[in-house]
């Protein structure tokens, strides 16, 4: 009888054991290239998040909470901050924060680009999809071996890995956002002689925005998970408090720290999903919001009309009736 | 009026590999052959049309008979399979994208079913669409667009969301998107179905009262047959893919052609479509008199007649009995009835409310001349006419 283990022939985990190795030795320029923007970014966030003051950070984010998101969202944006000091966890906290804020602007800066080019060609889709499956399923902590060879250990592979884990999300709703703009629209655009790149800026991207910042939401989720697995690779940040308190067995020093990361992960989902939630016909909400912050609260009312005139009111309802 | 569109021998096959469907269609097949045999759809199937500049061009056919494919095509938002599309002579079909591109830029504009605005832009920013593609300077488009909004009705919406307008207003937005960039031609692409029929008809009673003043060659898709002989000036009923009747409106309400146009025209309200020039009968001269001359109808029996000076003006009406004592004497007669006189565009229903029994009804050209005489007799015939089936032969139709 053929038995499972019978097949168990080809020696894969030694191939791509191998592979790893070899592109670890002979390309290490090119990661030390894909090291070192990530490195830089990075200890420049850690620096000015570090340096704000505890009071100013807290009047600072609920005034931001307050303006994005509403004033329960802003309330329990500052108590959060507050409970996580209070913990004795607050300098671990803004390395996290730091480590996602890092994280989270190249995601974007990649993640973006791949799902508009995604959403050009089904070609590339085609390819992308079974990509973004298996970075999405494969458990987080497969990704650490790989990274830990090619870049080494501490809080800049970590930064790596966290992009790579929280990249797909972004790609998906960016291609998926544009995908799913009006044909219609798009065929007004053309009809109207739009090239391709005036397609892109005037009509596909500005009505992706809701659904990209979706996707933001998602990866903002995603990293802020994966942040706390690649303590284990050196990482520090809110993640290293846990796993100091698991392996001293020390189980109040890590329900602390896992605390502090639900409250900071409840914090940014809902500011950040305030962000992308539709406001059908408005400006994408975070244009409008950004607005809004510039120019104060009462300015983002629109104007109000003059009187319509006869036939348009008559029109409108009509219409509404 | 000179020729703007020719569409010559149009072929619309979606397919990737259309020889085969082409085959069988100039074998004699037609869409539901191809369709059997092949699974392919046939969209446009040999059309030839030409549009005069100027005209407000319906095609009008139900859902699947090729029209809004026919309207792609114009503008290559369709890649047509086959054939020729010229533009005041110059095939639009070999075009090369850069060039196409301007094309759309500045000569075809598009009016969309549902509306097709952005949503995150103010109505003034989408009226600007089009020229801000053209890369016309902000200051300068904006001008132009306010000025356009003005010319729809909307100058005061400029700075609204175009999901805080109606949905009549946001056509007119629509409309004056196209309108911003002066194309001379016109898509509009079911561009008031999505309407609700108040609403209709106010946009397009705007349509022809902008068409007036603006002059553009507008090829307008409906499957509505009313709206079709409410502004085409020429109509194409399409079915299946192809042009099964083209014509004036008056001319396809009295000569369907077919039980398919037939079908349409049954309802149609004939005394709002036919105008008095289309019923009227030519006048003979009666008697001459010292005024001028006294007209009657050539092939009508005349109780009254009109009274006309050298430039065929009309003086007054005279009853019969006066002409035929002015034969026998040859003097002078004098006005003696009272008469109507109506312009020869006036439809027949306004000529039916100013109607009186005895009073000979006169049509009058531009220039106030008689060109010709109208009965209550005819009128009721044109108003109960029912198109002629085979055999039957229909009457003249309307010049």
């Amino acid at each position: 009888m053929l038995r499972a283990d019978d097949l168990a022939i080809f020696p894969i985990d030694a191939w791509i054991q191998d592979s790893v190795r070899w592109v670890a030795l002979n390309l290490r320029p090119l990661f030390l290239a894909i090291k070192w923007p990530v490195e830089n970014l990075l200890s420049f966030n850690d620096h000015v998040l570090h340096a704000i003051p505890f009071p100013v950070a807290v009047i600072g984010t609920f005034l931001i909470a307050y303006r994005l998101a509403g004033r329960g969202i802003a309330a329990f944006s500052a108590i959060s901050l507050i409970a996580i000091a209070a913990m004795g966890v607050w300098s671990e906290a803004i390395t996290t924060l730091s480590l996602i804020a890092t994280a989270i602007l190249f995601c974007a800066a990649i993640g973006i680009p791949i799902g508009i080019w995604c959403a050009s060609s089904d070609r590339v889709w085609n390819v992308m999809r079974p990509i973004l499956d298996i970075m999405q399923t494969t458990p987080s902590f497969v990704y650490l071996v790989p990274v830990v060879m090619l870049f080494g250990v501490g809080t800049v592979p970590g930064g790596i890995a966290v992009v790579t884990a929280a990249a797909p999300p972004l790609i998906r709703f960016t291609n998926l956002g544009i995908r799913m703009v009006d044909r219609e629209i798009l065929e007004a655009g053309l009809a109207f002689g739009a090239d391709r790149r005036q397609l892109l800026w005037e009509i596909q991207l500005p009505l992706a925005v809701p659904t990209i910042l979706g996707g933001l939401n998602q990866t903002v989720l995603t990293a802020m998970v994966m942040s706390v697995v690649v303590a284990m690779i050196g990482a520090e940040g809110l993640g290293l408090v846990v796993l100091q308190g698991l392996g001293r067995l020390n189980v109040g020093r890590a329900a602390v720290g896992g605390i502090a990361i639900v409250l900071l992960a409840m914090m940014l989902d809902r500011i950040t999903q305030k962000l992308a939630e539709p406001r059908p016909g408005k400006q994408s909400a975070l244009m409008a919001s950004l607005w809004r912050l510039i120019r104060g609260e009462q300015a983002a009312a629109l104007p109000s009309p003059a009187i319509p005139g006869g036939t348009a009111k008559s029109e409108r309802t009509q219409d509404t009736a | 009026m000179t020729e703007r569109l020719r569409i010559e021998n149009l072929f619309k096959i979606f397919a990737d590999a259309p020889q085969r469907a082409q085959q069988i269609l100039a074998a004699g097949g037609d869409k539901n052959s191809v369709f059997e045999e092949l699974g392919v759809v046939v969209g446009l199937d040999n059309v030839s049309l030409t549009i005069p500049a100027g005209a407000t061009y319906v095609v009008m056919g139900l859902s699947g008979s090729g029209k809004s494919t026919l309207a792609r095509c114009i503008n290559r938002l369709n890649e047509p399979t086959a054939g020729k599309i010229l533009l005041d002579g110059q095939d639009i079909l070999t075009l090369d994208e850069a060039t196409l591109r301007q094309l759309r830029r500045t000569r075809i504009s598009m009016v969309f079913q549902h509306f097709a605005l952005l949503p995150n832009k103010r109505v003034i920013e989408n009226v600007e669409f089009g020229l801000k593609l053209r890369g016309v300077a902000p200051k300068e488009r904006r001008l132009r667009a306010e000025e356009v909004l003005a010319v729809v009705g909307l100058a005061r919406w400029s700075g609204h969301f175009p999901h805080e307008l109606s949905g009549g207003m946001r056509q007119r937005v629509g409309l004056a998107r196209a309108l911003a960039t002066d194309a001379d031609i016109l898509i509009m692409d079911e561009a008031f179905s999505a309407l609700d029929p108040l609403i209709r008809n106010e946009m397009q009673d705007e349509l022809l009262r902008l068409q007036q003043t603006l002059h553009k060659t507008i090829l307008f898709i409906t499957h509505d047959f009313q709206e079709a002989l409410k502004i085409g000036t020429r109509i194409a009923i399409m079915s299946e893919g192809k042009v099964v009747r083209e014509g004036t409106p008056q001319s396809i309400v009295l000569e369907p052609g077919s039980d398919y146009v037939a079908a349409f025209t049954r309802d149609v309200d004939r005394a709002r479509l036919f105008d008095a020039a289309s019923v009227m009968s030519k006048f003979e001269t009666l008697v001459e008199v010292p005024q001028g001359i006294v007209v009657g109808a050539a092939d009508l029996p005349h109780e009254a007649a009109l009274l006309l000076d050298a430039d065929a003006h009309v003086i007054g009406a005279v009853s019969g009995a006066d002409v035929v004592k002015a034969r026998s004497t040859g003097g002078k007669i004098a006005p003696s009835c009272d008469f109507v006189c109506v312009p020869q565009n006036t439809k027949l229903v306004e000529i039916a409310r100013s109607y009186r029994t005895g009073h000979p009804i006169g049509v009058l050209d531009d220039g106030g001349r008689l060109v010709g005489l109208l009965d209550a007799e005819q009128i009721l015939a044109r108003i109960g006419s029912m198109p002629m089936r085979d055999g039957d032969g229909g009457r003249d139709a309307a010049g």
